[in-house]
This record gives structure tokens, C-alpha cells and sequence, in this order.
């Protein structure tokens, strides 16, 4: 039975290393300055870089972030410390759902939200894309990182005269924050790899994006996830390896936030 | 003179003897329609040590908790008689519990520090509600007080969770006292501490009592006597629906209670042959 067992996680690991491997010994033979400061060159030349989508990348997931992280959050407040028994089980249940909710989907949603009023694809609509798709994650772990707070501490602040919103804001949230952190940061890394939900909002650029309020509203922007898709697919040797390139990037991006995420666990009071 | 004007008898001597901080009457309370403690009387005298005693599920707890309206937070709790903080009825509808929790504070059964530095464990009662004086000294007056000080004076930053069980309680005592309460309300305070920092809770409770009214839940019969002035005994008893309905059965000067109870529920109780 333990062989049995053990035959069955090497079995369960063989995919992660493989990608692993495969991805490193792909992309390392580009590995150097250029591609990260470079623009991806013309077809049929060589060189160049992917830098533009890994700024593109940050700047998408950033704003999926400034968006949902409010809503999530305070959404999650609500449900543990303010909410009644049969409301918040009718909105943990509409969570779950929007969890299941595949990623086109959320592409779809913004498209139409965004992209279809505005007429332009651009990286916020890109960001509400990836909002959608972070807002339940969030939504789920702030509501469980609450819930794990004692009744005891929040008694022992309103038994010294506090109101509920201090206790909740002072007391139970910090208590908590170290969980948020991990859920939120798990959340980014999910965003971080989507594709679909990008297609057909932030789109896809050439160029370097540039960092104004406008462009951020009206022009399509890069991002690792569809530079991969996009150059994966063409018969130009230098995008393929670019392709290979940004794809472990993004692995090692996304491995990172997971670390980061891994050591604010570790950090927890409760 | 027939049994119960004794009893009667008895509990007016006793409370004449100083004045009455808190007092309920026919206090019943309920969890949603369960009703779970029925028709308290008693006067608890300011500036003495009250006990509660009596066997799990009795609604030691539950009634102590009313007193700083702490049950308001659980669901479908609700009182019916009343309780009265010197004249004024706590559960009056003009009456802030918020109010009411500044002048009643609490130390819990387990330690229950923030989850911030000794300092601000202190300070946060006092931040909360707007105080206006020096910090510094209040904070190193209540430690003082909690018996804590010594101990904790060079890490007055550090987590108050590393603290060990004992001193968490004095923090937790030394939380309490900092916003100078009126009422400190002590629920089995001692119940997950070693035999040492029981003990040093207890001085404490006596010193303590000069300042403060302190009313106590216990399990422990001996800490009773070694800290009460005065004890009441609860008794539970089973209802048609499973549920246990607490009550009080006697309440009287903790000598008495001890020595010469008037129910035999109090002397099987103190003499350990049930509960």
C-alpha cells in the first residue's frame, strides 16, 4: 500500500518536473540582458528581447490587483464579522461559483464591459479581466484567515470599549494579515499566468507601453502569457526562442510569488 | 423563624455591609428561546471579591458575561428581568454597551493577549477610547498594578503573545485595569495556569480589590475560599429538551457557603460529592 502510495506521487510530480526541465532547457540558451530590456525584433530577425511583456505582465496583474483587492477584501470583512448566518452562505456559495467560472469567461465579461464601449483593447481592460478571475480567491482565503482569529481576542477588545469596526479594524485584521497576504499573493500568481481572459482585452503589442492614464485606457499591451501564445505558433526560429525565453520567465515569476507567499504563511499569529 | 427568612436574613446582613456595585433581579437569559440561566437575584458588593460557583453548564459564565452586555455579540441572546449597575439599568434601550464595557472590563478564561507588543496591549483600551493622558505612565502604572512590570519593563515591545501563559493573564489583568474600570469581571482566570501563577493572580485579585469590585467564575472550590468575600452557588438542572437550565441555589458570605451551607445542593457541592 505505501509503495503503492509512493509509485503514485512520483506518478503526480512527473508533470511539475518535466515542465520544469523542459521549460529551463528551452529557455536558458536566451537568457541574458537583452531579454529583458529588449523589444521582440521584426519577423525573421534575430535577437531582441521580451521586456515590454514582462513590464506589460506587471502592469496588467497590478491593476487586477488595485481593483479586486479592495472589493475582496472588504467583501470578506463583511462576511465573517458583519454579515448574518443566511446571507453570508448565499454569498460564500456565489463565490465558489465565480471560482469555477472558466477564465474565457472572464474574458468574455470584460470584453464586452470594457472593450466593447470603449471601442479599444487596452490593458485595464486586461486588468478587470484578471480582477474577475482573483476576486473569489481572495474573497476565500481573507474570509477563512478572519474566521481563524479566536472569538476570545475580539471579545477581549470589545471588552475594553472598543466598537466593532475598531476591534475589526485594529484587532482582527492585522491578527489575520499575514494569511491575507498569502491568499492575495496566491491570487496574483494565478492571474499572473492567464492567457485567455487577455486575448481579447489587454490584446497584444510590439512596443514598449507607455505609462500614462490615456494609453492605459486606449492601447493594447504585451504580456508574457499571450507573447508566449502568440510566438509560439509562428515559424520564425528567434520568436520561438523568445517564446521558450518568456515562458520561463513567467514560471520563475509565478514560483516566486508562490515563495512569497509560502513565507507570509509561515508568519501567521493564529 | 422559618428557613427562608434565614436565608433572606443573611443575604440582607451581607449586603449592608457595603454598598451594592451591580444587582439583578429575576434575571432570566436566554439563547433564542432557550432560556439558559433562570431568575437570578443577587447584589454583588463593591470593592469585595464575589465567586460563582458551581457545577459545567450551570451559567456561571453566561450570567457574568451579562453584566458587561459581552453576550449582546452572540446570536439570539437576550435578557429578561433586570440588571442593574448601581441604579442604572444596563439594559435600558438608552444604555451603550460600549459605555457599559469601559466601566466593566473582563479577563477571560484563556490568556487572550493581542496579537501586538506588551505596550500597545495596554495602550489599546486607552487609544480606543480617546484618552487623553500620558501613555507611558499608564501603561507602567497598570503593569505595576497587574504585578508585571519587573518582568516586562526592557521588552515593553515585544509580542505579547511570547509572553508565558501566566504573565499573558497579568497582561491580560494589566489590559483591564488600564481603562481604569469600575468592575473587573474574571472569568475562571486561572483555569489554564500552573499552581505558581495561579497563585500570583490570586495576591493580585487581593490587592486588586481595594480599587476594583471583582467578581470571579471558578472551578476551583479551594481558590474560592482562598479569594472570595462572598459566594454564590449554581446548580443545573436538565429540562424535557435535553438543554441544562442554570439557577442560583444559595448566595451568602463564603464562610458560610463553605461551612455551614443552608441547601444540601451547596453542601454536597463544597464537601466534592457531586459536580
Amino acid at each position: 500500500m505505501t509503495i503503492l502510495a509512493g509509485a503514485c506521487l512520483v506518478i503526480a510530480l512527473i508533470p511539475l518536473f518535466a515542465v520544469l526541465i523542459y521549460v529551463i532547457g528551452q529557455g536558458i540558451g536566451r537568457l541574458d540582458v537583452n531579454l529583458f530590456t529588449k523589444l521582440p525584433p521584426p519577423p525573421g530577425l534575430k535577437g531582441g528581447g521580451v521586456g515590454n511583456a514582462i513590464l506589460g505582465t506587471l502592469i496588467t496583474v497590478g491593476i487586477g490587483t488595485l481593483i479586486s483587492l479592495p472589493f475582496g477584501v472588504f467583501a470578506a470583512v463583511y462576511l465573517s464579522e458583519f454579515s448574518s448566518g443566511k446571507v453570508s452562505r448565499w454569498i460564500r456559495f456565489a463565490t465558489n461559483v465565480l471560482a469555477g467560472v472558466p477564465s474565457i469567461i472572464a474574458g468574455i465579461f470584460a470584453y464586452g464591459l470594457i472593450v466593447a464601449t470603449t471601442g479599444k483593447f487596452s490593458a485595464f481592460a486586461g486588468g478587470v479581466a484578471l480582477a474577475v478571475l482573483m476576486l473569489p480567491t481572495i474573497i476565500r482565503t481573507t474570509d477563512e484567515a478572519l474566521q481563524i482569529v479566536p472569538q476570545d481576542v475580539r471579545w477581549a477588545s470589545v471588552g475594553v470599549g472598543a466598537s466593532n469596526y475598531q476591534t475589526v479594524l485594529k484587532v482582527v485584521i492585522p491578527a489575520a494579515m499575514p494569511a491575507i497576504i498569502t491568499g492575495v499573493t496566491l491570487a496574483i500568481a494565478r492571474a499572473a499566468g492567464e492567457t485567455a481572459p487577455l486575448i481579447f482585452t489587454a490584446l497584444f503589442s510590439n512596443f514598449w507601453p507607455r505609462l500614462s492614464p490615456q494609453t492605459l485606457w486606449n492601447q493594447p499591451i504585451a504580456t508574457l502569457s499571450v507573447l508566449i501564445y502568440n510566438f509560439a505558433t509562428v515559424p520564425f526560429q528567434a520568436q520561438q526562442e523568445l517564446a521558450w525565453a518568456a515562458s520561463l520567465i513567467l514560471v520563475f515569476m509565478i514560483l516566486l510569488t508562490s515563495i512569497l507567499a509560502r513565507w507570509a504563511t509561515r508568519r501567521q499569529i493564529y | 423563624m422559618s428557613f427562608n427568612q434565614q436565608t433572606a436574613h443573611h443575604h440582607q446582613q451581607s449586603a449592608n455591609q457595603t454598598e451594592t456595585v451591580l444587582r439583578t433581579e429575576n434575571l432570566d437569559i436566554y439563547y433564542g428561546k432557550f432560556l439558559a440561566v433562570k431568575g437570578v437575584n443577587l447584589a454583588i458588593p463593591k470593592n469585595r471579591i464575589t465567586a460563582f460557583i458551581g457545577p459545567s453548564g450551570c451559567g456561571k459564565s453566561t450570567l457574568l458575561r451579562s453584566f458587561n452586555r459581552l453576550n449582546d455579540l452572540i446570536n439570539g441572546f437576550h435578557v429578561e428581568g433586570k440588571v442593574y449597575y448601581y441604579d442604572q439599568d444596563l439594559y435600558a434601550p438608552k444604555i451603550d454597551p460600549v459605555e457599559v464595557r469601559r466601566r466593566i472590563g473582563m479577563v477571560f478564561q484563556k490568556p487572550n493577549p493581542f496579537p501586538k507588543s506588551i505596550y500597545d496591549n495596554i495602550a489599546y483600551g486607552a487609544r480606543v477610547n480617546g484618552y487623553k493622558g500620558n501613555l507611558d505612565e499608564l501603561v507602567e502604572n497598570s503593569l505595576r498594578q497587574a504585578a508585571l512590570w519587573d518582568e516586562v519593563k526592557d521588552k515593553l515591545k515585544q509580542n505579547g503573545l511570547a509572553l508565558s501563559g501566566g504573565q499573558q493573564q497579568r497582561l491580560c489583568i494589566a489590559r483591564a485595569i488600564a481603562i481604569n474600570p469600575d468592575v473587573v469581571l474574571m472569568d475562571e482566570p486561572c483555569a489554564s495556569l500552573d499552581p505558581i501563577s495561579t497563585l500570583k493572580v490570586e495576591d493580585l485579585m487581593h490587592q486588586l480589590k481595594e480599587q476594583y469590585s471583582i467578581v470571579i467564575v471558578t472551578h476551583n472550590m479551594q481558590q474560592a475560599t482562598r479569594v472570595a468575600d462572598m459566594t454564590a452557588f449554581f446548580n443545573a438542572k436538565a429540562t424535557e429538551k435535553g438543554g441544562k437550565q442554570g439557577y442560583l441555589v444559595e448566595y451568602d458570605q463564603t464562610e458560610m457557603i463553605f461551612q455551614s451551607p443552608k441547601e444540601e445542593a451547596t453542601r454536597d457541592y463544597v464537601s466534592g460529592r457531586f459536580g
